[in-house]
């Protein structure tokens, strides 16, 4: 198992680690809704050094991103990040990132165990292309502060640099604890106003302790993956392997923001597939919620009456709603909010209701 | 050292002989998994109603936290007497007294005989080995 340069921090502040996607890591370092509500309240900390790190240079970087993924790159204006879907020709992706548009680069962001797989497909279809993909996974690391106290704290640590005017999935460079040059960007997984700051692997520990140092006085805490999961549902952001994957396409999936089809763009891998999709869809993503007691969990069966209609993608208790939460696929016809159907847990039922995602949004409606 | 007094099963069920019946519960093992020492993970369980009849082995119901679902196992044959519901609404007795509040069913046992399942010292040393 791999391990982030953090690990054995991780471990003296008695965090929980397990293993996801090939690396050890923390899913709690005390109750997992506690955690999920300090987010929420006020800001948590992240170590996210999992995660796939790839610059891409050269004379044809937009042409070539722009037949590798989903969003129309060469259109992105410098300094802005969107969200991306790498597909197969099929129309179902490997993975999902964001791309940070830079003047004359871009920089990827991808799932920590998709990784491999994203640089082989990249590599695999780089020929013809003059550009460089420069793999920094290994040599980097990457924090998240996120909750709505988090400009007051990291503010604190960054000079050069006006945090106010990084806009929503925005980027700039500024002097973080002393490094210069320091990308910081407007993004998370949480749903809420927060920060990624990327760090080389040497410094992220100080980086880290200054964040919690000065946070403390703003009850910032470390935060696990099992928090990071409820809240990403709460935000209706999807998680590879749950709402899409190499058989989920984007489309059904509600993530068309992701996806162009402009003539511009040019052609590029899934596209055709996926417009066939976007012309005839079988099913739609919605969000559920329950006030059983159960939570709703991957694969499990829903049913409108005594028709299965559809399954869960993710499922959590949901501090902000009080209630339990799901991401679902349903068939056509049962997506509209308020449709009223059934969990099933061993053949025991359990009600449920559509309701639109994110379930709980600060950054959008 | 966990109670000498009951026996205990490989999915981590404990079971005590109490006069014409017997009761039925999860170890501190169990609880700890789950809810990785936080006792306000723990969310849901669900426990069967009386009347039911278990073989030995058999499912009688679910536990789970905010993470993982478990199976509960009957770790011996009976027919359930009566189902602790107070659990189901403080589900934190499992981690403050697995071993006496937290109990689960009581059943009226097919067979009083407990053999099969380990006693404490082999618990003890079964859990050790799960510990990589």
């Amino acid at each position: 198992m791999k391990h982030t340069v953090l690990h054995d921090v991780h471990a003296r502040l008695g965090a929980k680690l397990i293993e996801f996607g090939g690396w050890h890591m923390p899913v709690q370092y005390g109750p997992i809704l506690d955690e999920a509500k300090c987010v929420r309240t006020s800001a948590g900390l992240f170590d996210l050094g999992h995660m796939g790190r790839i610059h891409v240079r050269g004379k044809d970087t937009l042409r070539f991103l722009d037949r590798v993924c989903t969003n129309f790159v060469a259109k992105i204006p410098t300094g802005a990040i969107r969200y991306s879907l790498f597909c197969k020709p099929d129309g179902n992706p490997i993975d999902d990132l964001l791309v940070y548009r830079e003047a004359d680069s871009v920089y990827l962001v991808v799932n920590a165990s998709n990784t491999p797989v994203d640089l082989a497909w990249l590599r695999e279809h780089q020929r013809g292309f003059d550009v460089v993909l420069d793999d920094q996974s290994d040599r980097t690391g990457m924090l998240a502060l996120q909750g709505q106290r988090s400009t007051e704290v990291l503010r604190q640590l960054v000079t050069d640099c006006d945090l106010t005017q990084i806009g929503y999935y925005k980027f700039g460079f500024g002097t973080v604890c002393g490094l210069r040059d320091t990308r910081i960007s407007r993004t998370g997984y949480t749903g809420e106003l927060g920060y990624e700051i990327y760090l080389d692997n040497q410094h992220v520990e100080r980086v880290w302790n200054a964040i919690l140092e000065v946070g403390r006085a703003h009850d910032v805490r470390p935060i696990g993956l099992g928090a990071r999961d409820v809240l990403r549902l709460e935000a209706g952001m999807p998680l590879y392997g749950h709402e899409i994957d190499a058989q989920h396409n984007p489309i059904e999936a509600g993530l068309d923001f992701g996806v162009s089809f402009r003539p511009e763009k040019g052609d590029w891998i899934g596209r055709e597939a996926l417009l066939a999709v976007q012309a005839s869809p079988h099913k739609r993503l919605v969000g559920i919620t329950s006030e059983g007691p159960r939570v709703p969990r991957q694969g499990q069966r829903l049913f409108a009456g005594e028709s299965d209609i559809g399954y869960v993608c993710s499922g959590a208790p949901s501090p902000a709603l009080g209630l339990n939460i799901a991401s679902a696929y349903v068939a056509l016809g049962y997506e509209r909010p308020g449709t009223a159907l059934d969990v099933d847990f061993k053949g025991k039922r359990q009600a449920c209701v559509v309701r639109e995602m994110p379930f709980f949004s600060r950054t959008r409606k | 050292m966990r109670p000498n007094d009951r026996k205990y099963s490989e999915s981590h069920e404990w079971v005590k002989i109490d006069g014409e019946t017997a009761l039925i519960g999860i170890t501190d093992f169990a609880v700890q998994e789950l809810s990785n020492g936080n006792e306000s993970d723990l969310v849901y369980c669900d426990l069967p109603e009386p009347g039911r009849v278990l073989t030995a082995g058999e499912t009688f119901g679910e536990i789970e936290s905010v993470k993982a679902v478990s199976d509960l196992n009957a770790p011996i044959a009976g027919e359930v007497v009566e189902s602790n519901v107070a659990i189901e609404e403080h589900l934190e007795v499992l981690s403050k007294d697995p071993w006496g509040a937290g109990w689960m069913l009581r059943i009226k046992p097919e067979r009083k005989s407990l053999e099969g399942l380990m006693d404490a010292a082999a618990y003890e040393k079964f859990c050790a080995s799960l510990k990589h």
